[in-house]
């Protein structure tokens, strides 16, 4: 068996209100991502699961702090590496896009030596040499004219060409795991199905791993293999994203399948009413105290 | 016949942009909206949908008296509701109202929700304390509140909970019409559920007539009776919502469906294939863009005409 590339042990943080007192935001969450694995992480607001994303990077500020667990990728805790060994690893080997690309690109930069700088930073390339690579990582997105976009500015493009002038950025140094927090939220139904076919098709092709954060169902199951669901800080279940989907197990996993409108289910069986996860779960507080339900199966694979 | 509830009829809506040129030099025009026509029945939910840019929002304005349209009528009850003849403000409020899709943006965070849902009834002549007390309480237990909760300000609720009071600010004046922009696309799946099981119920319970703005075709398919496809200022097809959603004929009512990113669909594939290409074939008439290419919004849109495929299901074709 091959060991996980991502391997996340009981990771617990929280923000600390003053000197005495945590509140806890994530309460001991554990998975692992195998090489070349698409990880799903979905939940609502609240749930912790970009804070993960965060802890990953090593992103977090004050007053978020770790308070224990540790985050193992390719077997180097992250959470012991000291800050310049984390700066080599970010942006090379593990890469983020975010929700909102305007926000993440430099607005007094062109997106092409925004996109060089990757190479220079983290290949050594020289600034010429770069910039060829910058409109070749542009060709590779199905960026149309890469060499004129290039000279571009972030507020010139549309949405969607700046996510994936993000996602260029993101996969310039071929990284082995690239973190997707809520990567479509922002964009149009047709721009998102595009942007979502794009990060599949390019990971699959490099064998680069992805953990997808997303409050949408949906779209977590057009990416992800496995997927995890996410509750108060908690991993309420985690399973194939198939098995997840046919046969939903902890009652939060059930509640936040039948809340959902269906594509074709009113046709299929008239208009029903959406389920109301408060009314079948009278008290959420208990509900992060149920355990934790792993798959079943041969392999095996612990929580 | 009895003149429909609300009868939208060849609206347009342009925009003079400034080209930046001196002396109105390198002036353009917008055509945000080009010509839509339908009509929303009593107790009737329409829902048009379309992305950014498409003009759907431009129409609620409209429809809203926010924005006045460049040609065209709106008529409530037969009344004319724009233009010349056209109804002030304080009797529009009683008949159209509109629930935004950030309750936190659009209500006040300095008035409680008391001071937000009896403004409107006092502005409307409503003085006895007595009645305003009762119709509040009524109100607020209608979307799913408690009378105590008026005292509170917005931020002292939750994203769910601040929605049902945009949903109750929205219905005090007892309006017929009430435009739904986006109304669950800000919130959490479960909330979402509680909001459009909330609507549902109000709707009957109430007989509103709805029209829904909204990008989301799944919670478009839960809740509409008749559908409207937007396409860069025109309406591409119309139909109710089997047949949209069951068979839908434009290219690109049938790639926004196929975008969706759906479970079943993402996992099954093959299956939603075929409820897409299920459709008869329009012989001899060709589509004026099939929603690949961004036409132009700055001219005038190509002559085409909407034809009737099926009883009430209408699509846009070139015309002949």
């Amino acid at each position: 068996m091959t060991a996980p590339l991502l391997d996340i042990k009981d990771l617990r943080l929280g923000v600390a209100v003053n000197r005495s007192t945590v509140h806890p935001l994530l309460k001991g969450i554990s998975f692992q991502i195998m090489p070349g694995e698409a990880y799903g992480l979905v939940g609502e607001s609240g749930s912790g699961k970009s804070v993960t994303s965060l802890a990953v990077m090593g992103l977090l500020k004050k007053p978020l702090t770790v308070s224990g667990g540790e985050i193992l990728f390719k077997g180097q805790n992250l959470l012991a590496l000291p800050k310049r060994e984390m700066r080599r690893l970010r942006g090379n080997r593990i890469a983020m896009i975010f929700q909102e690309p305007m926000t993440a690109l430099n607005p007094l930069s062109t997106v092409g030596r925004q996109i060089a700088e990757m190479f220079v930073l983290h290949q050594g390339k020289s600034w010429g040499e770069a910039e060829k690579l910058a409109v070749e990582a542009l060709g590779n997105v199905r960026v149309p004219n890469p060499d004129r976009r290039a000279k571009n500015y972030p507020h010139q493009m549309s949405g969607g060409l700046r996510q994936r002038v993000m996602i260029a950025m993101a996969l310039a140094c071929d990284p082995d795991l690239l973190i997707a927090d809520e990567p479509t939220t922002a964009l149009d139904v047709t721009v998102q199905a595009e942007v979502l076919r794009l990060i599949k098709e390019l990971c699959a092709a490099r064998g680069t791993a992805v953990l997808f954060i997303s409050h949408d169902l949906g779209v977590i199951a057009s990416v992800c293999q496995r997927v995890g669901v996410m509750y108060s800080g908690c991993l309420v279940e985690e399973n194939d994203t198939r098995a997840l989907f046919d046969n939903p197990r902890h009652e939060y996993t059930r509640g936040l399948l039948g809340a959902l409108p269906r594509l074709g289910s009113r046709s299929e069986h008239g208009r029903q009413r959406l389920v109301d996860i408060d009314s079948i779960i009278a008290d959420r507080s208990k509900l992060t105290e149920t355990r934790f339900i792993a798959p079943r199966g041969p392999e095996g694979s612990q929580p | 016949m009895t003149a429909p509830l609300l009868q939208v009829d060849d609206l347009h809506v342009r925009f003079p942009i400034s080209g930046g040129g001196l002396l109105g030099a390198g002036k353009r025009t917008l055509h945000a909206v080009n010509g839509i026509s339908f009509e929303l029945a009593k107790g009737e939910c329409l829902s048009i949908v379309g992305e950014s840019g498409c003009g759907k929002s431009t129409t609620a304005l409209s429809i809203l008296g926010l924005q006045e349209p460049s040609e065209g009528m709106i008529r409530y009850r037969g009344q004319p509701l724009a233009g010349p003849g056209a109804p002030g403000r304080m009797q529009r409020a009683k008949a159209v109202q509109m629930v935004f899709q950030d309750p936190y943006a659009s209500l006040n965070p300095r008035q409680s929700v008391h001071t937000s849902l009896a403004a409107p009834l006092r502005l409307h002549g409503v003085t006895a304390a007595s009645e305003i007390e009762g119709r509040i309480e009524a109100m607020l237990r209608n979307v799913g509140l408690t009378p105590e909760q008026a005292k509170r300000y917005p931020h002292e609720f939750s994203g769910g909970q601040r929605q049902r009071i945009g949903i109750a600010r929205a219905l005090i004046l007892e309006p017929e019409i009430v435009l739904l922009d986006e109304p669950v696309s800000a919130l959490d799946v479960s909330i979402r559920a509680q909001i459009i099981n909330l609507l549902l119920d109000l709707q009957e319970k109430l007989g509103l007539s709805y029209l829904m703005i909204s990008h989301d075709l799944s919670v478009v398919e839960h809740m509409s009776d008749r559908v409207l496809v937007m396409y860069f200022g025109e309406v591409v097809e119309e139909g109710g919502w089997r047949d949209i959603f069951e068979a839908p004929a434009h290219p690109y009512t049938r790639r926004l469906i196929a975008a969706i990113p759906d479970p079943a669909a993402a996992l099954n594939p093959v299956e939603r294939q075929d409820r897409v290409d299920n459709v008869p074939l329009l012989a001899g008439r060709r589509f004026v863009s099939d929603g690949s290419t961004s036409p132009d919004v700055f001219t005038a849109p190509v002559p085409s005409e909407l034809v009737e495929i099926a009883g009430n299901h209408k699509v846009r074709l070139a015309s002949a």
